[in-house]
């Protein structure tokens, strides 16, 4: 691949206690890639991406996001970082005391609250119409179904205009159909916002759908890197098996 | 026999082993939650003057905490002025004192009772109720994302509730204390006539600056740490559910425990000035 590298992570290592979960591991992301991790349940799959944005802190390692080695940087720089990473949470973690609308404008308020010039309500319109989801702009979290819940916390996280999108296994509770509606809005998000992305997944659909490359985790390292297609015909029974 | 004499000692000592390690561990776990507040409150003050300054939601606190406490903390302060004084009148009565009821009852009112009961009640209520909100927020991931999106929720969801409880707090006292000489111009009125005019004469006769500045500035940092330990326990608080419940019950423990030190200072303070 050609494009530039957008994430650069080498030898990366996390333990909790005595328990080693990420055991030098390392990955590289190319503008435009949507990367597939998978692996078995309470591998460290989410701890990894958790550490790209020291959500967790890594024990060693080095991480280069967007060409800054974030875990050198100060809060103020990791802040800068940040914004151009967006994260989709398991659960879409919206902010439950807040309509769509508040949770959508949250981030630009904190954010970006020098530039007096921004449009918010034409931003705000622009990241729910891409999620499809312009109609719930005023209703509360609990109103919304667990598929619109991982929309609206997609439409909050392209509301910053990221470069990088880490999704934690975005299928993860729903419907077979809104699973593969919510692959493909990946997809479509990709081509609208020109992102890479790092997706972690168990759903094999999504995988098969969203992705252009999957690596596959297993005793903190990846253990082999493939397209669907090429893992799901590999000779080796263990790869096979989570294609089934 | 003797093999089995050896093994149950060697339990024993095992066991032995083990408290003195657990007993380590808690005495070790205190100072490094001491340690970890401190750089969590420093962090806290540094947000309050970082902008954007969240005013909006320092008064939505300010005006919510408050508004819910004021009712338990008026009719507490009431009763407690109403008691005080039908206790302390058989008292003074005894000893002709009986003009010094309205002075006494103030000055203790002011000084001690009203502070420290409010902040107690602060503590159960407004601390737990801020603990409990700011951990469901960790559990259910809505810090991560502020976190993650460089929101800074330190500053948007800390910082504003800490401030509103340093305001909010010595407002609720003065109530408190408001309250408390109106149960005791009633309790005062069952024994004998008196105007209102004369009880607040009296009532303000033996108070000067030194009871009410210390009392009142004392009640400013009673209201701080309520705030900061009811959102230092939600902030830190672990993944499950039960961790919820678990931080609302120790923010409440490590509240009213803190007013009782802030206070056993200013005494100490009060009394060396």
């Amino acid at each position: 691949m050609n494009k530039a590298v957008v994430m650069n992570v080498k030898k990366l290592y996390k333990s909790f206690g005595g328990n080693h979960i990420l055991k030098g591991i390392g990955l590289t992301l190319h503008q435009g890639e949507n990367l597939g991790i998978v692996g078995k349940s309470g591998i460290g799959k989410s701890v990894l991406i958790k550490c790209i944005v020291r959500l967790i802190e890594p024990d060693s390692g080095e991480v280069d996001v967007l060409g800054t080695n974030v875990l050198e940087c100060n809060s103020n720089e990791l802040n800068e970082i940040r914004k151009k990473v967006g994260y989709l949470f398991q659960g879409g973690a919206l902010y439950d005391s807040m309509s769509v609308r508040e949770n959508l404008f949250f981030p630009i308020r904190r954010t970006q609250f020098k530039d007096k010039k921004l449009d918010t309500e034409e931003l705000i319109e622009q990241s729910l119409r891409s999620v499809g989801l312009l109609d719930a702009v005023d209703k509360m979290p609990s109103e919304l179904s667990g598929g619109m819940k991982k929309r609206v916390a997609l439409a909050r996280t392209l509301i910053l205009k990221p470069e990088i999108i880490l999704y934690d296994e975005p299928t993860t509770g729903l419907d077979a159909v809104t699973s593969g509606e919510i692959s493909e809005l990946i997809l479509k998000i990709r081509e609208e916002y020109n992102t890479a992305s790092i997706i972690i997944t168990h759903d094999m659909k999504c995988a098969r759908i969203a992705t252009d490359n999957i690596k596959i985790m297993d005793d903190g390292i990846f253990r082999i890197e493939g397209t669907y297609d090429e893992l799901s015909n590999t000779e080796e029974k263990e790869i096979r098996d989570f294609f089934i | 026999m003797a093999k089995i004499n050896v093994s149950v000692a060697k339990l024993r000592f095992k066991g032995k082993l083990k408290v003195k390690e657990e007993t380590r561990n808690f005495y070790n776990g205190i100072f490094i939650d001491l340690g970890e507040l401190v750089l969590f409150t420093g962090k806290v003050i540094k947000q309050m003057f970082q902008p954007p300054l969240e005013f909006r939601e320092f008064i939505k606190h300010g005006f919510l905490l408050g508004n819910k406490s004021l009712a338990l903390v008026s009719v507490t302060g009431f009763i407690m002025g109403l008691v005080l004084t039908m206790q302390m009148n058989p008292v003074l009565t005894d000893f002709g004192a009986q003009t010094l009821l309205p002075g006494v009852i103030a000055v203790s009112m002011v000084r001690e009772l009203g502070p420290v009961i409010t902040g107690l009640i602060c503590a159960g209520k407004i601390s737990s109720g801020i603990a409990a909100e700011i951990a469901a927020m960790t559990v259910t991931e809505q810090i991560d994302a502020m976190e993650v999106s460089g929101t800074r929720p330190l500053s948007f969801v800390v910082a504003s509730r800490v401030m509103a409880t340093t305001l909010v707090v010595p407002i609720l006292v003065i109530f408190a204390d408001a309250f408390s000489l109106f149960g005791a111009f009633l309790a005062v009125n069952i024994f004998e006539d008196t105007s209102v005019e004369l009880f607040v004469n009296r009532s303000f006769s033996l108070m000067g600056f030194v009871d009410l500045f210390p009392s009142t500035l004392k009640t400013v940092f009673f209201g701080f740490f309520i705030g900061l330990i009811g959102s230092y326990k939600g902030y830190t608080a672990g993944r499950g559910t039960e961790s919820v419940g678990k931080a609302a019950n120790l923010a409440v423990v490590e509240a009213s425990l803190t007013i009782f030190v802030i206070d056993l200072i200013f005494v100490l303070i009060t009394s060396i000035l």
